[in-house]
């Protein structure tokens, strides 16, 4: 966690972005043909090779750098990133001006180049990122920190490539926090883990000995909450993942569970369950008073704010059964919006603001699905036999959901694990974890 | 051959008869053992003492209390009655078909439910706490109607 306070990004634009659109990736429809998009290794001098190797024990950290950002680009699904083998031109030289017959010649449409340089114990990365076809720039930045970020400097690059390709904000130097699980289905030992969005970087924040349940990351720090059973009284708790330091939050004379922040960090929204009933609750975390936001005899759980503050969805079964409502962020005109066939759970309103993602059960099937936010143009996007908890990625194109499956009696055949859909539907893929997982939460942008 | 060929249609049949008869046995092992999709086994069930049932069983989605679950109550609380020293945790589930977070509402709700019968039989509410699991400790693994119905449960747990 140090890392983070130690990173030191300085940008400097190399040269002055004078373009006009030239290639344009839509990521609003389901990408069929994925853009075909040349990442040469970052070039590096032997020097600075040599150095980084003893530094960081990498031995080439430009291909390395050039493999996070292929490996980011490939899994949206809206880029094809090309054989290296095939490539022509060097590194170096493609970077200063690359041959842009050559890479026609093997059909990319973009290419990137970059140069990696090591000064007074700070890497320098720059890159730069070529229309082929137009045969010219569009985008150059440098970036210089320690070299342990080198795996963000590759997310920050991916982010800015996809960003000037697609009009929208990139979702690569995130993190995500979720639940670890291990041992069999009756005595599931669950502890908090936290990676890199790509998989990589895993560290676990508990260690193992009680019960913890969905962590949520706060959208403005480094702040979780999440439900732990410590002394086997389930609370809700508030995690600083750079300190470890973490507390209860409030002083409730029972259960509270379903935790998530307010979009401006300052609130946590959750559940108090009392004498067979739960409501809806909010902590102002600075000045520590809870209001009661929901009063009903149902079960109102897994509230979740609109990214304005000024509305909550949550899942309530007032109309017997569990269903999904929109009410004003101070409780009043509680409104149900889920009206088709079977039960609705787990809403999270998407980050741009116009779609609730939920999950869906319906004849013994589970849906992770979106619609917008008066409940209208229901889509189903991915059906399995059992899935839920959808959790947005930032720039509110990608849901991250997790999935069980089915086991014998014996508990073989069980597994928890990571998945992630584009909104669209299309590029449904498996999110490795070094253990099963389950209930994940994307952080925002790390940087911007 | 024409003997030979008999005898083996006979096996045949005895063999598709003993095969029938096991799965009607295995049917009917199920329905004897959820009525109504609560569970009415006795499988998983432990004693807090002899005759007294420690846990009872709810249908999907539901946390009603059955005929039978009011009965055991009933021992439980002239049990409870009669040893005045000792408290309860009543531990409420549910099955792995539904969120995670409703889950741990609706345990919440279950064991509740258990608690309000317990008091109605005189148990006071200061010997009586409550705990929900949700879906997190499951008795039975399977994923399976009648593995299901044995985790929906509030189990009453001797807290001293």
């Amino acid at each position: 966690m140090k890392i983070l306070k130690s990173i030191i990004l300085i940008i400097f634009i190399l040269l002055p972005l004078k373009l006009h659109a030239l290639i344009e990736v839509d990521i609003t429809r389901g990408n069929l043909n994925p853009l075909p998009i040349a990442v040469s290794a970052l070039y590096s001098d032997k020097e600075t090779t040599e150095n980084l190797k003893k530094e960081i024990k990498i031995d080439q950290i430009g291909d390395e750098i050039s493999k996070v950002i292929e490996n980011n680009l490939k899994a949206t699904g809206l880029f094809n990133p090309l054989e290296k083998k095939a490539f022509l031109q060097k590194p170096d030289v493609a970077h200063l001006k690359p041959r842009f017959e050559d890479w026609s010649l093997i059909k990319a449409q973009a290419l990137i180049t970059g140069k990696v340089e090591f000064k007074d114990d700070k890497v320098r990365v720059e890159f730069r990122l070529w229309d082929v076809l137009a045969a010219r720039e569009m985008l150059a930045l440098a970036f210089t920190t320690v070299p342990n970020n080198w795996r963000r400097i590759g997310h920050i690059i991916s982010d800015k490539i996809y960003e000037r390709l697609t009009g929208e904000k990139g979702y690569f130097d995130t993190r995500i926090i979720y639940v670890s699980e291990k041992g069999p289905k009756t005595q599931r030992v669950k502890k908090l883990a936290i990676m890199d969005q790509d998989g990589f970087n895993t560290k676990y924040l508990t260690l193992g000995n009680e019960l913890v349940l969905t962590p949520r990351f706060n959208p403005t720090n480094q702040m979780v909450t999440y439900l732990s059973y410590f002394k086997n009284l389930p609370r809700v708790y508030l995690l600083d993942i750079e300190t470890g330091i973490q507390e209860v939050v409030g002083d409730f004379p029972g259960m509270t569970f379903a935790p998530r922040f307010s979009p401006d960090g300052k609130k946590i929204i959750m559940s108090f369950a009392k004498d067979g009933n739960s409501d809806i609750y909010t902590m102002n975390l600075e000045n520590r008073i809870v209001e009661r936001i929901t009063n009903h005899p149902s079960i109102d759980t897994s509230p979740s704010y609109s990214p304005d503050g000024k509305f909550i969805t949550f899942n309530s079964d007032r109309s017997g059964y569990q269903q999904i409502y929109v009410m004003k962020s101070d409780g009043s005109k509680v409104k149900r919006i889920s009206f088709g066939n079977g039960l609705y759970g787990t809403p999270v309103w998407s980050p741009r603001g116009d779609l609730i993602a939920f999950t869906k059960l319906h004849k013994g099937k589970f849906y992770i699905g979106v619609m917008r936010t008066d409940g209208t143009g229901e889509r189903l996007l991915t059906e399995n036999y059992y899935q839920e908890a959808p959790s947005w990625s930032p720039n509110g194109r990608v849901l991250i959901f997790y999935r069980e499956t089915k086991s014998n009696s014996d508990g073989e055949g069980f597994s928890a694990k990571l998945w992630s859909i584009d909104l669209t539907g299309y590029n449904e893929r498996q999110v490795i974890t070094e253990t099963d997982a389950s209930d994940p939460s994307w952080s925002s942008l790390l940087s911007n | 051959m024409i003997f030979k060929k008999s005898t083996y249609n006979l096996i045949l049949a005895s063999i598709f008869a003993l095969l029938l008869s096991a799965c009607a046995q295995k049917a009917a092992k199920i329905d004897s053992q959820i009525q109504g999709d609560v569970y009415t086994g006795t499988d998983t069930v432990e004693y807090l003492a002899d005759g007294v049932p420690d846990r009872v069983f709810f249908a999907t989605n539901e946390s009603v209390l059955t005929t039978a679950s009011r009965d055991t109550l009933r021992k439980q609380a002239a049990w409870l009655r009669k040893n005045s020293d000792i408290n309860v945790v009543l531990e409420g589930h549910a099955d792995e078909r539904g969120t995670r977070e409703y889950n741990l509402a609706l345990g919440e709700r279950r064991a509740n439910a258990a608690k309000d019968y317990l008091m109605t039989y005189g148990i006071s509410e200061n010997r009586i706490s409550v705990i929900s699991y949700g879906k997190e400790r499951p008795v039975d693994s399977g994923s399976n109607p009648l593995a299901w119905s044995k985790n929906r449960r509030s189990v009453t747990v001797k807290a001293n």
